[in-house]
Protein backbone atom coordinates (compact mmCIF):
# COMPACT_ATOMS: atom_id res chain seq x y z
CA UNK A 1 0.00 0.00 0.00
CA UNK A 2 1.24 3.52 -1.20
CA UNK A 3 0.37 6.64 0.42
CA UNK A 4 0.03 9.11 -2.92
CA UNK A 5 -1.17 12.19 -0.42
CA UNK A 6 -1.55 13.48 2.58
CA UNK A 7 -2.89 16.35 4.68
CA UNK A 8 -4.01 17.38 7.91
CA UNK A 9 -6.63 19.41 8.72
CA UNK A 10 -7.35 21.43 11.89
CA UNK A 11 -10.68 20.21 13.33
CA UNK A 12 -11.08 23.30 15.99
CA UNK A 13 -14.60 25.11 15.14
CA UNK A 14 -18.21 23.61 13.16
CA UNK A 15 -17.23 25.50 10.06
CA UNK A 16 -13.62 22.96 10.18
CA UNK A 17 -16.18 20.46 9.67
CA UNK A 18 -17.45 21.70 6.52
CA UNK A 19 -13.90 21.75 5.67
CA UNK A 20 -12.89 18.38 6.86
CA UNK A 21 -16.62 17.03 4.45
CA UNK A 22 -15.22 19.11 1.49
CA UNK A 23 -11.32 17.71 1.75
CA UNK A 24 -12.76 14.03 2.12
CA UNK A 25 -14.84 14.97 -1.08
CA UNK A 26 -12.01 15.78 -3.02
CA UNK A 27 -9.80 12.60 -1.75
CA UNK A 28 -12.89 10.63 -3.34
CA UNK A 29 -12.99 12.11 -6.42
CA UNK A 30 -9.40 12.23 -7.21
CA UNK A 31 -9.21 8.54 -6.23
CA UNK A 32 -12.21 8.31 -9.33
CA UNK A 33 -14.77 7.32 -6.27
CA UNK A 34 -18.38 6.30 -7.54
CA UNK A 35 -20.69 9.23 -6.36
CA UNK A 36 -22.47 6.50 -3.78
CA UNK A 37 -19.26 6.00 -2.67
CA UNK A 38 -18.24 9.77 -2.71
CA UNK A 39 -21.30 10.28 -0.26
CA UNK A 40 -20.70 7.34 2.31
CA UNK A 41 -17.16 8.59 2.68
CA UNK A 42 -18.08 12.14 3.31
CA UNK A 43 -20.99 11.58 5.66
CA UNK A 44 -18.92 9.21 7.64
CA UNK A 45 -16.05 12.09 7.91
CA UNK A 46 -18.96 14.07 8.93
CA UNK A 47 -20.14 12.10 11.65
CA UNK A 48 -16.09 11.67 12.75
CA UNK A 49 -15.39 15.14 12.55
CA UNK A 50 -18.27 16.13 14.77
CA UNK A 51 -17.44 13.27 17.11
CA UNK A 52 -13.91 14.96 17.57
CA UNK A 53 -14.75 18.46 18.08
CA UNK A 54 -17.92 17.88 20.47
CA UNK A 55 -16.63 14.75 22.01
CA UNK A 56 -12.78 15.21 21.86
CA UNK A 57 -12.84 19.24 22.45
CA UNK A 58 -11.38 19.41 18.35
CA UNK A 59 -8.29 17.85 17.24
CA UNK A 60 -7.41 16.89 13.51
CA UNK A 61 -8.15 14.70 10.70
CA UNK A 62 -5.45 12.99 8.43
CA UNK A 63 -6.51 12.45 5.28
CA UNK A 64 -4.54 9.94 2.98
CA UNK A 65 -5.27 9.02 -0.52
CA UNK A 66 -3.80 5.05 -0.71
CA UNK A 67 -3.11 2.96 -4.08
CA UNK A 68 -2.74 -0.37 -4.03
CA UNK A 69 -1.94 -2.43 -7.43
CA UNK A 70 -5.47 -3.65 -7.78
CA UNK A 71 -7.27 -0.88 -5.86
CA UNK A 72 -7.43 2.90 -4.81
CA UNK A 73 -8.71 4.18 -1.62
CA UNK A 74 -8.80 6.76 1.08
CA UNK A 75 -7.73 6.46 4.62
CA UNK A 76 -9.03 8.84 7.70
CA UNK A 77 -7.60 9.10 10.87
CA UNK A 78 -8.89 11.06 13.29
CA UNK A 79 -7.14 12.07 16.43
CA UNK A 80 -8.33 14.33 19.38
CA UNK A 81 -6.42 14.36 23.22
CA UNK A 82 -10.04 14.50 24.47
CA UNK A 83 -11.73 12.73 27.78
CA UNK A 84 -10.99 9.24 26.00
CA UNK A 85 -14.19 6.58 25.87
CA UNK A 86 -13.97 4.37 28.81
CA UNK A 87 -16.40 1.69 26.91
CA UNK A 88 -15.69 1.87 23.19
CA UNK A 89 -18.12 -1.55 22.87
CA UNK A 90 -20.80 0.74 24.43
CA UNK A 91 -20.01 4.09 22.35
CA UNK A 92 -20.15 1.66 18.92
CA UNK A 93 -24.03 0.73 19.69
CA UNK A 94 -26.83 2.50 17.31
CA UNK A 95 -28.05 4.96 19.90
CA UNK A 96 -25.80 5.27 22.22
CA UNK A 97 -24.80 8.45 22.74
CA UNK A 98 -22.68 10.49 25.73
CA UNK A 99 -24.23 14.24 24.38
CA UNK A 100 -27.39 15.44 22.74
CA UNK A 101 -26.93 13.58 19.24
CA UNK A 102 -29.04 10.34 18.16
CA UNK A 103 -25.61 8.16 18.31
CA UNK A 104 -25.17 7.21 15.22
CA UNK A 105 -22.26 8.75 15.26
CA UNK A 106 -19.51 6.45 15.58
CA UNK A 107 -21.37 2.89 14.69
CA UNK A 108 -22.83 4.51 11.15
CA UNK A 109 -19.20 5.64 10.69
CA UNK A 110 -18.28 2.35 10.67
CA UNK A 111 -21.35 0.93 8.72
CA UNK A 112 -20.28 3.25 5.82
CA UNK A 113 -16.62 2.47 5.62
CA UNK A 114 -14.85 -0.77 4.38
CA UNK A 115 -12.24 -0.72 7.45
CA UNK A 116 -13.11 0.82 10.78
CA UNK A 117 -10.58 0.96 13.85
CA UNK A 118 -10.63 2.91 17.20
CA UNK A 119 -7.99 3.20 19.72
CA UNK A 120 -8.70 5.20 22.56
CA UNK A 121 -7.19 6.01 26.45
CA UNK A 122 -9.35 7.28 29.36
CA UNK A 123 -7.56 11.14 30.06
CA UNK A 124 -5.55 10.79 26.68
CA UNK A 125 -7.45 11.13 23.36
CA UNK A 126 -9.09 8.56 20.90
CA UNK A 127 -8.03 8.44 17.23
CA UNK A 128 -10.50 6.63 14.60
CA UNK A 129 -9.29 5.44 11.35
CA UNK A 130 -11.73 4.48 8.92
CA UNK A 131 -10.84 3.45 5.11
CA UNK A 132 -12.92 3.15 1.88
CA UNK A 133 -11.54 1.55 -1.13
CA UNK A 134 -13.33 1.73 -4.91
CA UNK B 1 -8.90 31.89 23.50
CA UNK B 2 -5.67 34.48 23.00
CA UNK B 3 -3.71 34.49 26.25
CA UNK B 4 -4.32 38.20 27.20
CA UNK B 5 -0.87 39.65 27.72
CA UNK B 6 0.10 38.11 24.57
CA UNK B 7 -3.11 40.10 22.61
CA UNK B 8 -2.21 43.45 20.85
CA UNK B 9 -4.16 45.58 18.83
CA UNK B 10 -8.20 46.02 19.41
CA UNK B 11 -9.68 43.38 20.97
CA UNK B 12 -11.41 40.64 19.29
CA UNK B 13 -15.11 40.72 19.26
CA UNK B 14 -15.72 37.67 19.26
CA UNK B 15 -20.10 38.32 19.10
CA UNK B 16 -19.26 39.80 15.72
CA UNK B 17 -21.78 38.60 12.89
CA UNK B 18 -19.04 36.95 10.64
CA UNK B 19 -17.63 33.73 11.52
CA UNK B 20 -13.54 33.14 11.80
CA UNK B 21 -11.78 32.96 8.17
CA UNK B 22 -14.47 34.13 6.01
CA UNK B 23 -17.18 31.84 6.40
CA UNK B 24 -20.37 34.45 6.57
CA UNK B 25 -22.85 33.89 9.06
CA UNK B 26 -25.53 33.11 6.13
CA UNK B 27 -29.25 32.41 6.59
CA UNK B 28 -31.28 30.39 4.74
CA UNK B 29 -34.06 32.29 3.42
CA UNK B 30 -37.40 30.97 3.80
CA UNK B 31 -40.44 31.59 1.26
CA UNK B 32 -43.73 32.05 1.57
CA UNK B 33 -46.47 31.12 -1.03
CA UNK B 34 -49.96 31.35 -0.25
CA UNK B 35 -50.37 29.34 3.15
CA UNK B 36 -47.01 27.17 2.82
CA UNK B 37 -43.19 27.73 3.76
CA UNK B 38 -40.72 27.20 1.58
CA UNK B 39 -37.33 26.59 1.74
CA UNK B 40 -34.32 25.80 -0.69
CA UNK B 41 -31.20 24.36 1.02
CA UNK B 42 -28.40 25.11 -1.10
CA UNK B 43 -25.09 25.48 1.28
CA UNK B 44 -23.29 22.88 2.52
CA UNK B 45 -25.07 23.62 6.02
CA UNK B 46 -22.52 24.28 9.35
CA UNK B 47 -24.38 22.86 12.25
CA UNK B 48 -25.29 26.09 13.59
CA UNK B 49 -26.89 26.77 10.29
CA UNK B 50 -29.36 24.14 10.74
CA UNK B 51 -29.96 24.70 14.21
CA UNK B 52 -30.70 28.58 12.88
CA UNK B 53 -33.33 27.06 10.06
CA UNK B 54 -34.69 25.13 12.61
CA UNK B 55 -35.74 28.13 14.98
CA UNK B 56 -36.73 30.38 12.22
CA UNK B 57 -38.83 27.85 10.44
CA UNK B 58 -40.51 27.45 13.62
CA UNK B 59 -41.09 31.32 13.85
CA UNK B 60 -41.78 31.75 10.92
CA UNK B 61 -44.83 28.64 11.01
CA UNK B 62 -46.17 30.62 13.74
CA UNK B 63 -45.84 33.98 12.27
CA UNK B 64 -47.42 33.62 9.06
CA UNK B 65 -49.91 30.67 10.32
CA UNK B 66 -48.43 28.56 7.82
CA UNK B 67 -50.29 25.43 7.23
CA UNK B 68 -47.31 23.58 5.46
CA UNK B 69 -43.54 23.23 4.77
CA UNK B 70 -41.74 22.53 1.77
CA UNK B 71 -38.16 21.72 2.35
CA UNK B 72 -36.19 21.10 -0.95
CA UNK B 73 -32.56 19.71 -0.18
CA UNK B 74 -31.94 18.55 -3.28
CA UNK B 75 -28.87 20.46 -3.72
CA UNK B 76 -27.27 18.85 -0.20
CA UNK B 77 -25.42 16.38 -1.41
CA UNK B 78 -24.49 15.10 2.29
CA UNK B 79 -27.22 14.68 5.23
CA UNK B 80 -25.39 13.24 8.31
CA UNK B 81 -26.90 12.06 11.42
CA UNK B 82 -26.69 16.06 12.37
CA UNK B 83 -28.80 17.38 9.59
CA UNK B 84 -31.08 14.33 9.67
CA UNK B 85 -31.99 15.26 13.11
CA UNK B 86 -32.81 18.97 12.33
CA UNK B 87 -35.06 17.77 9.84
CA UNK B 88 -36.90 15.13 12.20
CA UNK B 89 -36.98 17.80 14.55
CA UNK B 90 -38.70 20.73 11.93
CA UNK B 91 -41.10 17.73 10.97
CA UNK B 92 -42.06 17.25 14.57
CA UNK B 93 -42.18 21.04 15.97
CA UNK B 94 -43.99 22.02 12.45
CA UNK B 95 -46.42 19.27 13.60
CA UNK B 96 -47.03 20.63 17.12
CA UNK B 97 -47.69 23.99 15.37
CA UNK B 98 -50.22 22.01 12.85
CA UNK B 99 -48.31 22.16 10.22
CA UNK B 100 -47.56 19.30 7.24
CA UNK B 101 -43.55 18.92 6.47
CA UNK B 102 -42.66 17.48 3.08
CA UNK B 103 -39.05 16.83 2.46
CA UNK B 104 -38.08 16.65 -1.69
CA UNK B 105 -35.13 16.31 -3.85
CA UNK B 106 -33.45 13.98 -1.62
CA UNK B 107 -30.25 12.60 -4.22
CA UNK B 108 -30.20 9.05 -4.68
CA UNK B 109 -26.64 8.52 -3.42
CA UNK B 110 -27.67 10.46 -0.08
CA UNK B 111 -30.65 8.26 -0.03
CA UNK B 112 -28.41 5.20 0.31
CA UNK B 113 -26.09 6.91 2.35
CA UNK B 114 -28.89 7.53 5.12
CA UNK B 115 -30.39 4.21 5.39
CA UNK B 116 -26.83 2.68 5.74
CA UNK B 117 -26.21 5.49 7.98
CA UNK B 118 -29.52 4.29 9.90
CA UNK B 119 -31.13 7.18 9.96
CA UNK B 120 -34.93 6.65 8.66
CA UNK B 121 -36.56 9.92 9.39
CA UNK B 122 -39.42 9.20 11.15
CA UNK B 123 -42.25 11.67 10.45
CA UNK B 124 -41.03 12.84 7.72
CA UNK B 125 -42.91 12.83 4.50
CA UNK B 126 -40.74 12.95 1.49
CA UNK B 127 -41.66 13.51 -2.24
CA UNK B 128 -39.46 13.14 -5.08
CA UNK B 129 -39.61 16.64 -6.65
CA UNK B 130 -41.06 20.44 -5.66
CA UNK B 131 -43.83 19.61 -7.61
CA UNK B 132 -44.91 16.65 -5.89
CA UNK B 133 -44.58 17.97 -3.07
CA UNK B 134 -46.78 21.18 -3.17
CA UNK B 135 -49.04 18.38 -4.66
CA UNK B 136 -49.17 16.46 -1.39
CA UNK B 137 -49.45 20.00 0.72
CA UNK B 138 -52.48 21.13 -0.63
CA UNK B 139 -54.47 17.25 -1.23
CA UNK B 140 -53.30 17.33 2.71
CA UNK B 141 -55.15 20.73 3.24
CA UNK B 142 -58.08 20.16 0.59
CA UNK B 143 -58.83 17.17 2.81
CA UNK B 144 -59.08 18.53 5.61
CA UNK B 145 -61.50 21.61 4.39
CA UNK B 146 -63.83 18.98 3.20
Amino acid sequence: MTVVHSSVLPIRTQEDIVRVRQAAREAGVAQGFSLVDQTKLVTAASELARNTLDYGGGGEVEIARLSEPARRGVRLVFTDKGPGIADIEQALKDGFTSGGGLGLGLSGAKRLSNEFSIASKVGEGTQVMIARWR
Amino acid sequence: MPLPWLSSGPRRNCLSNRAPDGFAMEKIPILKMGRFLLVTVQVDMHDQLALQLQDDLTARIVASKARGVLIDISSLEVVDSFIGRMISNIAAMAKVLDAETVVVGIQPAVAITLVELGLSLEGVRTALNVDRGMALLQDRLAEELR
